[in-house]
């Protein structure tokens, strides 16, 4: 039996490359990857690409159609629709983000102390788990929402208390299996810290499926984001995100259906990119998580 | 068995726990109402004469443990609080709109499985084909795209452009042909992502049970390939299938939601949406705690008979996306 640890899966940058490659070596993953880095560059170059203030109003020029002076058009206050459309891609990023983020470090401590704490702190850490993962999310956002009135903040700390469990069990699943490993066994043996098992360890091991997680779960934010604003109870009015933007096209709809079906589309085409990454980031980190093959 | 017992019973905490939770956070939050709660209730219009009276009805004078006690009494007897506005029991404000969702909800997973399954037992059939293909990309698409997206774009398409479908309400009560065209595109909408999710399942779980021993038997036995694949072969495959389908009514209700704003019709959803906006929150906490019960019922449901049928079944659960 060897008990060299393995190889950290989330390690050099050849590594790296080689998971995108694998990535882009089916037609929906190059597919993913593609919308994904759309987006993200629209998220973070937003400012430099917008060609216009994007709550600057124009009344004089509401619902346009598409031309050279505004791409996509206007909408009801004569807004340009391409400009809202990039800042709307940047505060969806910056609500999945953030969101998944929270969660996964806590859901990651929670998940660590769950398998390396006493029996009955762990049982505790798992019903607190349940728990919270037998809310519908969405109406419990809603409920929270109603009552301390719609906020961004509010949908990112919701969203990532309800991810906590998603990140914990895996998290626990994880530590669990490599705990007992040989040369988990033998760090102990030569004295080492729980801290520094945990550090140098566990963290790197687990890393790779707590990866994976988030980005399938970054669609599953930007959509629950959406639907909030959509129904005006997430991000607020003049903020371009794609939620509101369907709202202000789907409210003026006798007058122009073109902001409704671009900002619908905008959305559901970024959802389906980062679903169809997240699926080829599984597969070309641990091919064995799918069941197809 | 000592750990099916086992486990049955931390089940059932967790289930009273679950409710125990949505209760506290529903008191929880109309105590908190930033500002006082009768001003938010009724308004700034309201004589100080009512809101008094208010006070004293609603027993917002009394401690707050004693609230807190009269609230879990009130809930466990079922009374969920009369509502402000109607001076209606919120129950019956609930039950009268309950059916409409259930309906909706129910023709979803109806249509979701009646399209779902034979088209994932086809592509396992023809596993490397180009329809297999198709349809592989189809699902995702179909899972990824949020249901309110999907509802719009339907909406647009089939009412607005080709005029085919009416758009917007329930229809007359009464009119059952008018009722059941305006489900259609509602239900489509809700079905979208389920019937590509569960032709995945039905896939995946199809092409592992075709490569089991009694499967090859059967075929040894000389029994048609098409008895072999449509009748021993999906029935086993579709037990999983069922199973996890539970899973989904969380998601579902939540889908529920937004596709009952979009098409203005009643349900659940609306009128949580409508007690927001007119901060009905006696209604608002009844409307949500139906919801959570819904949920966590189906949940324990959905549980109990994964852990009869095969409780491999909960692992295979959870890998995949969902739809929205």
């Amino acid at each position: 039996m060897s008990i060299a640890a393995p190889a950290s899966q989330s390690g050099t940058l050849a590594e790296v490359l080689g998971v995108f490659r694998r990535i882009a070596s089916t037609f929906t993953g190059t597919m993913g990857l593609f919308i994904v880095a759309m987006v993200i560059s629209a998220a973070i170059f937003a400012p430099w690409i917008t060609p216009y203030d994007p709550d600057a109003l124009d009344v004089m020029r509401r619902f346009q159609n598409p031309s050279a002076t505004h791409w996509l058009g206007t909408d009801h206050l004569g807004r340009d629709l391409f400009s809202r459309l990039i800042m709307g891609s940047r505060i969806a990023m910056a609500v999945a983000l953030s969101a998944i983020a929270i969660a996964m470090i806590t859901g990651t401590l929670l998940g660590i102390a769950a398998a390396s704490l006493p029996a009955h702190i762990e049982r505790i850490i798992l019903i607190l788990f349940d728990v919270i993962a037998s809310f519908p999310s969405l109406v419990l956002a809603l409920a929270v929402v109603a009552v301390f009135g719609p906020s961004t903040q509010l949908v990112v700390v919701i969203v990532a208390v309800t991810l906590i469990p998603v990140f914990g069990r895996v998290a626990r699943a994880q530590v669990l299996t490599i705990n007992n490993a040989p040369y988990i066994e033998a760090e102990r043996l030569l004295g080492a810290s729980y801290a520094r098992i945990v550090v140098s360890h566990l963290l790197p091991n687990i890393a790779g499926p707590l990866v994976v997680l988030a980005s399938m779960e970054i669609p599953v934010v930007i959509t629950i984001e959406a639907g909030l604003s959509f129904i005006g109870l997430g991000v607020r009015p003049p903020l371009a995100s794609w939620g509101t933007l369907i709202y202000d096209g789907y409210a003026y709809l006798s007058d122009s259906k073109l902001p409704v079906i671009i900002a619908s589309s905008a959305l559901g085409l970024a959802t389906l990119g980062f679903t169809l990454f997240g699926e080829a980031l599984r597969d070309a980190v641990d091919p064995r998580l799918n069941r197809d093959h | 068995m000592i750990e099916t017992a086992r486990y049955l019973a931390s089940r059932l905490v967790t289930t009273a726990l679950i409710v125990f939770g949505a209760m506290l956070l529903l008191f929880t939050l109309s105590a908190i109402v930033p500002g006082d709660p009768a001003s938010a209730l009724l308004g700034p219009q309201a004589t100080p004469e009512y809101r008094a009276q208010f006070i004293k009805d609603m027993g917002l004078d009394r401690p707050f443990h004693e609230r807190l006690l009269v609230f879990f009494g009130n809930l466990l007897t079922g009374n969920l609080g009369t509502d402000i506005l109607s001076g209606k029991p919120v129950w019956s404000i609930i039950s009268s709109v309950l059916p409409f969702t259930f309906i909706l909800t129910f023709a979803a997973i109806g249509l979701a499985v009646l399209l779902g399954v034979p088209l994932g037992c086809f592509a396992a059939v023809r596993r490397g084909s180009i329809f297999d293909h198709i349809l592989a990309f189809i699902s995702v698409a179909f899972i990824a795209i949020p249901s309110f997206v999907i509802a719009i774009f339907l909406l647009l398409i089939f009412s607005i452009w080709l005029d085919w479908l009416p758009v917007l309400g329930e229809g007359k009560s009464g009119d059952w042909l008018d009722q059941a065209r305006r489900l259609i595109l509602p239900t489509t909408a809700l079905a979208v992502g389920w019937i590509g999710f569960i032709a995945r399942l039905v896939r995946t779980s199809m092409l592992e049970v075709m490569g089991e021993n009694y499967i090859r038997t059967s075929r040894a036995y000389g029994l048609s390939e098409r008895l072999v694949t449509y009748k021993y072969a999906l029935k086993n495959a579709c037990i999983p299938t069922i199973a996890i389908l539970g899973m989904g009514v969380g998601r579902l209700l939540g889908g529920a939601v937004l596709v009952e704003i979009v098409f203005s019709r009643p349900g659940l959803g609306r009128l949580i949406f409508d007690a927001i906006a007119t901060r009905n929150y006696p209604v608002l906490q009844g409307a949500v705690f139906v919801v959570v019960l819904i949920f966590v019922v189906t949940n324990l449901l959905v549980d109990l008979s994964y852990s009869a049928i095969d409780p491999r079944i909960r692992r295979q659960a959870g890998r995949e996306a969902m739809p929205r």
